[in-house]
């Protein structure tokens, strides 16, 4: 569930944080502070100030953790003829294969598969593409642009899936009725529409919003580079993808980063597209909506915790592709 | 916006085609963002008949004010419950996690102790663990507890933000110079005074952008809150309406209730979007080019 530790290089802390000179070595004549314990005073603030996050991190992120774990190796078994209740019996990897098994879960990956093929090259390269065109010297408006670029992002991601969802349904959508009547039938919730669907609403909500990070990276480029390049003869087009594409890949990387782990999570669209009658999306179409299930359904906390152990370890491991694939020309910004 | 401009004097014509490509396609896009919301606003105004018709863009079945009464007195007005409750958990929720935060990123900035790096290492690990995954073990840790199906259920969890924490140190060494905590330790201010005084105000802007991504955060929040609670006293406006949603298909006259009550939810983040471009951007910025 931890992700591999490599896979944090990606946000480095800036750079600018030094470390503020001991206390007890204050320079200046008279105005020295008495040497003894200033240096433990310090760290006992720093402490104090650290608690509260560290305590809240360890019980809402630590604990769940080993709590997940430690649920996942459990089975409940009823006990003889079923008086007494339920108990919990510990059952080793048996979760684990059980979800493994189950071709339900094997299926949501598949989901998942196509989802991340689909929608991650979509949403960072349009997003980038958004961001170059902001920033290209032939722009106008820009803050307007960017404002109703990134307003998606506060839409609750429940209720974008809402709108949407009305805008797919035949009847109440002015979409589909501009399309047939322009005879383009499209069934949005068909099995061959359900992809492009969910896709096209978590690509509304996120499109603005990683654009923004990278025209914030973009503009932080040192002007003097871009000037000097101009004036060696480099077009808008070497100047995007020549100059400014390498000297942002510390925010691509980020972007990517958070575009995956939030892929992994695909779980609000589609349920919302099975509330709005899509046949293809069943409640166990993703494996969070497996878990979910699992547990809410089922009751098998033991099945729904090793497959949500089993959906952070994917993260994890892909988090590390990510930021190695990324990384891999060394060439970091 | 930048001092930079593009080529010399090369062919005008073709300059001015790429101009107008350029902002045509970002016009493009904009209105497919904006299509959606501007949709939102009329389906609002219209009646079960009206927005069943598909004519979202005309003004057939306008009645928005019956929406709003409806909404408002449906279910004895718990849909007003929600919006406070929403405002509770958000507002409540982002306020102390956005202190915390600070807290933390200016403790990791400030001070050098033993096996800083390694800690702040744990923090930036603990942005990558999906949120989804922690929520069903949260559910049965809470249920152990007693805490299943309460305002702190929700409350809790979402305290924590390692982001905020990465944030609120990038902040804290680009807004506070070392040299006024300095001197309000020698005019004799403890280290948490000088925090509290001198450290906190600097970092406003940071802090306010750290409670400005919370509190979008919490008020979207949707997995955690769908597993945590049953009782609907305590739902917050996202769990709410997709209850209405779900009665839809029954009972097509909760769709006016539901695309009413999503306008309404929506407004609140929009006028703090437009009104605080300056720190979202601040924020977004410092997360990506530090």
């Amino acid at each position: 569930m931890r992700a591999a530790g490599t896979s944090v290089e990606a946000p480095t802390p800036t750079p600018a944080s030094t470390p503020a000179p001991p206390l007890g070595t204050l320079p200046g004549p008279g105005r020295r502070r008495p040497p003894r314990g200033a240096r433990g005073r310090t760290s006992a603030a720093a402490g104090v100030l650290l608690a509260p996050f560290f305590v809240l991190f360890t019980a809402v992120t630590v604990v769940p953790i080993g709590y997940a774990l430690w649920l996942s190796l459990f089975t409940e078994k009823q006990s003889g003829l079923g008086f007494g209740g339920a108990r919990s019996v510990f059952s080793g990897l048996d979760n684990y294969t059980a979800a493994l098994g189950d071709q339900a879960f094997r299926e949501g990956f598949w989901v998942l598969a196509g989802y991340c093929v689909v929608y991650i090259p979509l949403m960072v390269g349009g997003a980038l593409a958004l961001a170059l065109l902001l920033d290209s010297a032939l722009a106008r408006a820009r803050r307007f642009f960017q404002l109703a670029l990134f307003l998606p992002h506060a839409v609750p991601g429940i209720i974008a899936a809402l709108v949407w969802v009305y805008l797919y349904t035949p009847g109440l959508s002015p979409v589909v009725k501009a399309m047939d009547s322009g005879g383009i039938g499209f069934d949005f919730f068909s099995s061959g529409g359900t992809l492009p669907s969910v896709v096209n609403i978590a690509l509304w909500e996120w499109l603005g919003y990683n654009m923004v990070i990278f025209y914030a990276a973009l503009q932080a480029i040192d002007r003097s580079v871009l000037e000097a390049a101009t004036m060696d003869g480099a077009g808008e087009w070497r100047l995007a993808f020549g100059i400014k594409l390498p000297l942002i890949r510390a925010s691509l990387t980020m972007v990517a980063l958070f575009t995956v782990i939030g892929s992994l999570q695909l779980f609000t669209e589609p349920l919302i597209l099975n509330q709005g009658g899509s046949s293809t999306v069943t409640s166990t179409w993703t494996p969070n909506m497996y878990a979910y299930t699992a547990a809410f359904s089922r009751g098998d906390y033991g099945l729904a915790a090793a497959s949500a152990v089993l959906l952070a370890l994917a993260a994890a491991l892909l988090s590390f592709v990510v930021t190695r694939l990324t990384h891999r020309k060394g060439a970091t910004a | 916006m930048t001092s930079f401009t593009a080529a010399g004097p090369r062919r005008p014509s073709r300059r001015w085609l790429s101009r107008s490509a350029v902002n045509g396609a970002l016009l493009l896009s904009v209105l497919y963002t904006l299509f959606p919301l501007v949709w939102l606003v009329t389906a609002a105004t219209k009646d079960t008949g009206g927005l069943l018709s598909g004519d979202a863009f005309s003004f057939k079945g306008f009645d928005l004010r019956h929406n709003l009464t409806q909404l408002a007195s449906y279910g004895d007005g718990v849909y007003f419950r929600w919006y406070l409750n929403s405002l509770l958990y958000a507002g409540g929720g982002a306020a102390v996690c956005a202190l915390v935060s600070v807290a933390a990123g200016y403790a990791f900035d400030k001070y050098a102790f033993h096996g800083k790096e390694k800690l702040f290492g744990v923090v930036l690990l603990g942005v990558l663990v999906p949120t989804t995954a922690l929520a069903l073990p949260m559910y049965l840790l809470a249920s152990e507890v007693g805490l299943v199906n309460t305002y702190w259920s929700v409350l809790i969890p979402v305290l924590v933000n390692p982001f905020g924490v990465y944030l609120s140190r990038v902040f804290s060494a680009s807004y506070i110079p070392d040299e006024a905590l300095e001197a309000a330790r020698i005019d004799g201010a403890g280290e948490l005074r000088t925090f509290w005084s001198i450290g906190l105000r600097l970092m406003m802007p940071g802090f306010v952008t750290v409670f400005l991504f919370q509190f979008t955060a919490i008020w979207n929040n949707f997995f955690l809150p769908l597993v945590m609670l049953s009782d609907q006293k305590l739902f917050p406006l996202s769990l709410g309406l997709y209850a209405w949603n779900s009665n839809t298909h029954a009972e097509p006259s909760y769709y006016p209730l539901v695309v009413t009550g999503s306008l309404l939810a929506v407004i609140p983040l929009i006028v703090a979007f437009v009104s605080l471009q300056r720190h979202w951007r601040a924020g977004l910025a410092a997360g990506s080019v530090k």
